[in-house]
């Protein structure tokens, strides 16, 4: 305060106050930064830096503990890669994101198109739609466990003793839960479409599916950017609904004595080799769990920068 | 004229051909949540066998199955809903209000550490839970974090991220000017921030809050990796619980609790719809 009455004393441009006047205020706020910035630091630091950092490191030991860690270089990297069960894992889930990403997309996107076209009652249908999102993962799972084998138990098979059925399930599970999201994106996605936009295009004589795939769909690629995002990170990092529809059933041993979970994704197997009966693995385990996130990292940015590519500048 | 009326109605047919199918989509969207339901009143045997059928004199297990689930698996439902409530209340809380705060400093200092912070928030957001699961329940049991009253400070350093990053892309388009008027009128910065910048951001702390709600509401691996399982479990943890370890299961009482859990969630959703749908079409914005 008083800075500013110093800076209208001696200077008398208006320019000149202006400048001294914000910087004198970003000072004082700058006094308060212990208060402002101190505890989501402290917080950050405990729970997202230090346990990266040290996940790092970890993935380069041999431990038990996080305090008997023991420096082995990348030996934990190679135990990964040659794990069957990684690897298996790794295919059964970019399967599984392939999949979804098109069928939730594609089905969201259809959904929201048709709900944007002046339906009577599409307040309720969004209602309707959304509403699975609001189920965590693990009750969506034993749901879905229940409704599955109601229908299975009668041609004498479960949803767990087949890995053909569990993959169908879970991608039928999450399509259930994130059509409605995505759905909710496009539906904002397309009402920010300009409306002379499609009026020019109807006066020039563009058909209704000509309008849909030259107007509408370039105008929407930022949501379907984010959509497309979202589904395959989420297709690649499910947990709370693949440990509970299957938790990996069924098992099958192979020949070299190890066993694989034929319905086990990435996260589920990271956590398996973790918290699983061999805790000499954990090393291995941590391993993993960088290739994993590396993975999702570079996945999920190509992904951006492929899509960004085609999006209309406004 | 004809052909503009031709057009009109077969607009008008194919508008009410949508509404029915999108009807039928609809009956079968909540058929999974009527199972439930039903089941939820039916003895244990009949849960697997007669899935689909409306409960009848055989197989009608009445109330009891809610009376048994009160006290399944040698803990108390009520003792786990207490814990999901205090969770993510505080958890909810301690992120609007301090990401809130440092979102503000960020946006208007601008400085070195301000933009270290700002990015390593962004990178947080692609790095999955298991990256840093075994490191950060030991660090927070080393820390004492481990009770519902505790974890929401792990909560406000994982989910900081989101939230700081929301808010600082609606700070961002709050025109500084309003700042400077308020402290030409003598307000410290931190009466601006709570007087002047807070009440603006409102629309914000809503959309932010209900995605902090649902994502901690509803998450698994975070509270029982972190918590000490045998005085505390959350809602899911509970439900995990009773299905995971144990050979033979209750599914009628199991189905029972489910319906019990999801009952606050559809409560909430119907009164809050509008700002939720909201909120999610607001955080879409990260990718």
């Amino acid at each position: 305060m008083r800075v500013v009455m110093i800076g209208e004393r001696y200077m008398s441009s208006a320019k000149v106050k202006k400048i001294t006047a914000s910087n004198s205020r970003i000072r004082s706020i700058r006094h308060w930064g212990l208060l402002f910035l101190g505890p989501v630091t402290a917080a950050f630091v405990i729970g997202f830096v230090w346990p990266f950092i040290q996940g790092i490191y970890l993935s380069f030991c041999q431990f038990r503990l996080t305090s008997d860690a023991k420096f082995i270089g990348l030996g934990n990297y190679a135990a990964a890669f040659a794990d069957p069960s990684f690897r298996y894992s790794f295919w059964f889930t970019a399967a599984f994101a392939i999949v979804t990403v098109i069928l939730i997309n594609i089905l969201a996107f259809a959904v929201a198109y048709v709900l944007t076209q002046n339906i009577k009652g599409s307040n309720i249908f969004r209602t309707v739609f959304f509403a699975p999102n609001l189920i965590g993962g693990i009750v969506l799972g034993y749901i879905w466990s229940m409704i599955f084998d109601g229908i299975l138990s009668r041609y004498g098979t479960s949803i767990v003793m087949n890995s053909t059925l569990g993959f169908w399930g879970l991608v039928i599970l999450v399509c259930w839960q994130q059509i409605g999201y995505m759905m909710i994106i496009y539906i904002a996605g397309l009402q920010a479409v300009p409306e002379d936009m499609l009026e020019a295009a109807k006066i020039d004589g563009a058909s209704k599916s000509q309008t849909l795939f030259k107007v509408t769909i370039p105008n929407v690629m930022p949501s379907i950017t984010i959509c497309m995002f979202l589904t395959l990170t989420n297709g690649f990092k499910l947990f709370d609904q693949n440990l509970a529809l299957t938790g990996g059933q069924p098992f099958k041993q192979l020949a070299s004595g190890d066993t694989i979970h034929q319905t086990e994704m990435l996260a589920l197997n990271i956590y398996n080799t973790f918290y699983g009966t061999a805790s000499v693995a954990r090393g291995t385990a941590q391993a993993k769990a960088v290739i994993f996130f590396i993975l999702v990292a570079v996945l999920g940015l190509a992904q951006l920068s492929y899509t960004r590519k085609r999006e209309v500048q406004q | 004229m004809a052909s503009k009326q031709e057009t009109l109605t077969s607009e008008k047919r194919n508008k009410t051909i949508a509404s029915v199918i999108l009807t039928i989509i609809c009956i079968i969207w909540v058929l999974p949540i009527v199972s439930v339901v039903i089941n939820s009143f039916k003895k244990n045997t009949f849960v697997k066998t007669e899935t689909f059928a409306l409960p009848n004199a055989q197989s009608a297990a009445g109330w009891s199955n809610f009376i048994k689930g009160m006290t399944f698996g040698n803990y108390p439902f009520m003792a786990a809903v207490a814990n999901s409530v205090i969770i993510t209340v505080l958890s909810t809380f301690l992120i609007l209000f301090f990401c809130s705060m440092a979102a503000w400093y960020i946006a208007r200092v601008n400085s070195k550490f301000c933009k270290i912070l700002y990015y390593l928030c962004i990178f947080s957001m692609v790095v999955p839970f298991q990256m840093v699961m075994f490191t950060l329940s030991k660090t927070a049991d080393t820390l004492q974090l481990n009770t519902p009253f505790t974890i929401p400070i792990v909560y406000l350093g994982f989910g900081a991220g989101l939230a700081i990053f929301m808010f600082v892309g609606f700070v961002k388009s709050i025109p500084i000017e309003i700042e400077e008027a308020a402290s030409i009128d003598g307000c410290g910065p931190i009466r601006t921030f709570f007087r002047v910048v807070l009440p603006m951001l409102k629309p914000t702390l809503i959309s932010v809050g209900i995605l902090e709600v649902m994502w901690v509401w509803n998450d698994y691996l975070l509270p029982y990796l972190v918590l000490d399982i045998n005085k505390y479990r959350t809602i899911p943890i509970h439900i995990q619980y009773l299905k995971g370890s144990y050979g033979t299961v209750d599914l009628g009482a199991t189905m029972a609790l489910i319906l019990l859990s999801i009952i606050p969630v559809i409560v909430f959703y119907l009164a809050l719809q509008k700002y939720i749908i909201k909120g999610v079409a607001a955080g879409a914005v990260k990718g």
